[in-house]
């Protein structure tokens, strides 16, 4: 019965495995990069100025950092996303959450500029902008008291269009120059950022994590529907509000930082439940981590393939991922028989 | 992996094969024998028409019932109302004389455990997670279960004949199979009630008959109390000592079957017709009336 369900051992064994795979992605990933660094004097602490040690501390390990917990935060609310929904196809970018939030974050950009800090108002308005877009893709999606794929995805898609042409309009109306442009809104970028916004965004995101693993029980027994798990002892109504809470805080504070990056959230909780099973308490940690290797690779590959160009990181995730869900599409509707 | 012979018991393996072969703790906890009563409830969806309408049921403890009546009477709004998943719009439902909307849904669910009519389940989990589930409300929430939860799940697997499925995803198996499951997952919870909504709707006859000999094993052996919605008069019959007809969300008829199973009663709750015999054993059976022409042709 070893295979059949979860022990201590598996999940100490497949996180740590992953967690290894990270620490070699991130070492690799800060080695890679546009301009060749020699390694001898960019890790001299004599030559600590020197054009070698900048980009490797300034430019590249924050940037392969950031893209880490940025990943993981996407994978791992993905995966709660779609255990909440019932709804293996959910995705924050899909169903329009990471779209309400970078509208609420641009809006406090845009027309609250010079109010506290926006290091604390960009990253609350979309984090509420993500919860307000929770609420209304769930209403709107509800079919007689269940979630419709194609009903979510519909409302997913004409939310998208709905916040994507306000994104837009904004655009034409302030001048955002001096902070992100529309691209990075709209196509997201993990470019660097310093070192106290990579910790606190790590210290964010594994938060997030945390809030999410503590449910992941309730979150099995969700995915059987609100009266199996209200039988099993969940208390539904009480749990649900803590893991959207928890996953909205997750996709805020991560459009806030790097825009709308689509995909993760949709592929890595798949491709992670097809390997390490469903049960959550093993599948969220391992979606966090599998979802910064992928986004560190997919930063990687947005850096380096075209040279001094620079592809906006989302493309990347996007020409990935957009195939791999349209395989998932194609199998689950075989599977359920819709369509 | 059997292991025969003195060494079986002096490992953890064995031990554990050793405790679900011979049973173990009965099902339900030790001690606990529960009552359940709904007390004149009353039930509407949103604010649409009441689905049930004043209905009064007292389950004793150890007690077996079912409950009958045509599609809309209100037997699974019932079964929800009884298990606490729904709170009635009037009236209340109470076990051992605390009201169900006072109580701890895990609490709740150590004492009660459903098996639903529908179980449709969209994510690859295997059967062992699945069962395992049911033992959600007897842990602390973090944590990963115990040998005793594993031991326990293993037993209510053996019990329904799926364990050679353990390790198979739930999404891979039939109906048949996957109706035994949820089975197994509601005996995994230890109930002292278990209530039951058709549960023999996709399973073949040997399957639909070990499951009521199984039930009524729970019934007779652990003391669980069982309340089961069934479509099959002359199973109900046969294996239930009492039996409640639901008609438009009201008890039509509550009684021994030998007493409630008759033709006019089923005329006034399905509006149909039909014939009740007794065959040799004593058993009822029920059949649908022949139509005069029909009986010509027959040779009965």
């Amino acid at each position: 019965m070893a295979v059949a369900y979860l022990t201590w051992g598996r999940l100490a064994r497949v996180t740590g495995l992953l967690a290894g795979l990270l620490l070699l992605s991130l070492a690799a990933a800060a080695a890679l990069g546009p301009v060749n660094i020699d390694w001898s004097r960019a890790l001299d602490p004599a030559a600590r100025d020197s054009p070698d040690a900048l980009i490797l501390f300034r430019a590249r390990i924050p940037r392969v950092l950031l893209a880490a917990a940025i990943g993981g935060a996407l994978a791992s609310s993905g995966a709660a996303l779609q255990a909440l929904l019932r709804n293996p196809l959910a995705d924050p970018h899909l169903v329009g959450i990471s779209g309400g939030a970078a509208l609420a974050g641009v809006c406090a950009l845009a027309f609250a500029p010079a109010v506290l800090g926006q290091a604390v108002l960009v990253p609350a308005a979309a984090f509420a902008g993500a919860l307000a877009s929770i609420w209304i893709v769930v209403r709107l999606a509800v079919v007689a008291g269940r979630i419709e794929s194609y009903a979510l995805l519909l409302i997913g898609v004409i939310y998208n269009a709905f916040t994507g042409a306000l994104l837009m309009f904004i655009n034409t109306l302030v001048d955002f120059f001096q902070a992100h442009g529309i691209l990075f809104w709209l196509m997201g970028s993990v470019a660097s950022q310093s070192y106290d916004v990579v910790a606190a965004l790590g210290l964010y995101t594994l938060a997030g994590l945390a809030l999410l693993w503590l449910r992941a029980r309730d979150l099995d027994c969700l995915t059987l529907g609100d009266a199996r798990a209200a039988e099993l002892g969940v208390a539904v109504e009480r749990a649900r509000r803590q893991i959207f809470l928890a996953a909205a805080l997750l996709v805020g504070v991560v459009v806030s930082v790097s825009g709308m990056i689509g995909f993760v959230g949709l592929v890595v909780p798949h491709v992670m439940r097809l390997t390490v099973g469903a049960d959550h308490r093993l599948l969220l940690p391992a979606c966090y981590l599998a979802g910064a290797i992928f986004l560190v690779w997919a930063d990687t590959l947005a850096r380096t393939v075209l040279g001094a160009t620079e592809i906006p990181v989302g493309v990347v995730t996007a020409l990935a991922g957009a195939p791999v869900f349209a395989y998932l599409l194609r199998r689950e509707r075989h599977g359920l028989g819709l369509g | 992996m059997r292991q025969l012979g003195p060494s079986a018991a002096t490992t953890d393996a064995g031990i554990l094969r050793q405790y679900v072969e011979e049973g173990g703790a009965s099902t339900a906890r030790d001690g606990a024998r529960s009552t359940l009563a709904a007390e004149d409830v009353r039930f509407a969806y949103g604010g649409g028409p009441e689905v049930v309408r004043g209905v009064s049921l007292a389950v004793a403890t150890g007690e077996m019932l079912a409950i009958a009546g045509p599609n809309g009477s209100g037997k699974s709004t019932l079964l929800a109302l009884l298990s606490g998943v729904r709170a009635p719009t009037a009236g209340r439902v109470v076990l051992d004389g605390h009201d169900l909307r006072a109580l701890d849904r895990r609490v709740l669910a150590r004492t009660t455990a459903v098996v639903p009519q529908d179980a449709t389940i969209a994510f690859p989990y295997t059967v062992a997670e699945i069962v395992l589930m049911g033992r959600a409300a007897h842990r602390r929430p973090l944590g990963i279960e115990s040998a005793h939860d594993v031991a326990v799940a293993e037993r209510a697997m053996a019990r329904t004949g799926v364990l050679a499925l353990a390790a198979r995803p739930i999404t891979a198996l039939s109906g048949g199979e996957r109706q035994r499951v949820v089975i197994a997952r509601a005996l995994a919870q230890e109930p002292s009630i278990l209530l039951l909504d058709e549960p023999t709707t996709h399973l073949d006859l040997r399957h639909a008959v070990e499951i009521l000999d199984l039930v009524a094993e729970l019934n007779a052996r652990d003391g669980v109390a069982v309340v089961a919605v069934l479509h099959d008069l002359t199973s109900a019959a046969l294996w239930f000592r009492r039996l409640v007809f639901l008609a438009d969300g009201q008890i039509a008829a509550d009684g021994p079957p030998a007493t409630v199973v008759d033709p006019a009663t089923i005329r006034a709750v399905y509006g149909a017709e039909v014939r009740v015999r007794v065959d040799d054993d004593g058993a009822l059976l029920v059949r649908p009336a022949s139509r005069p022409r029909e009986a010509a042709k027959r040779p009965d």
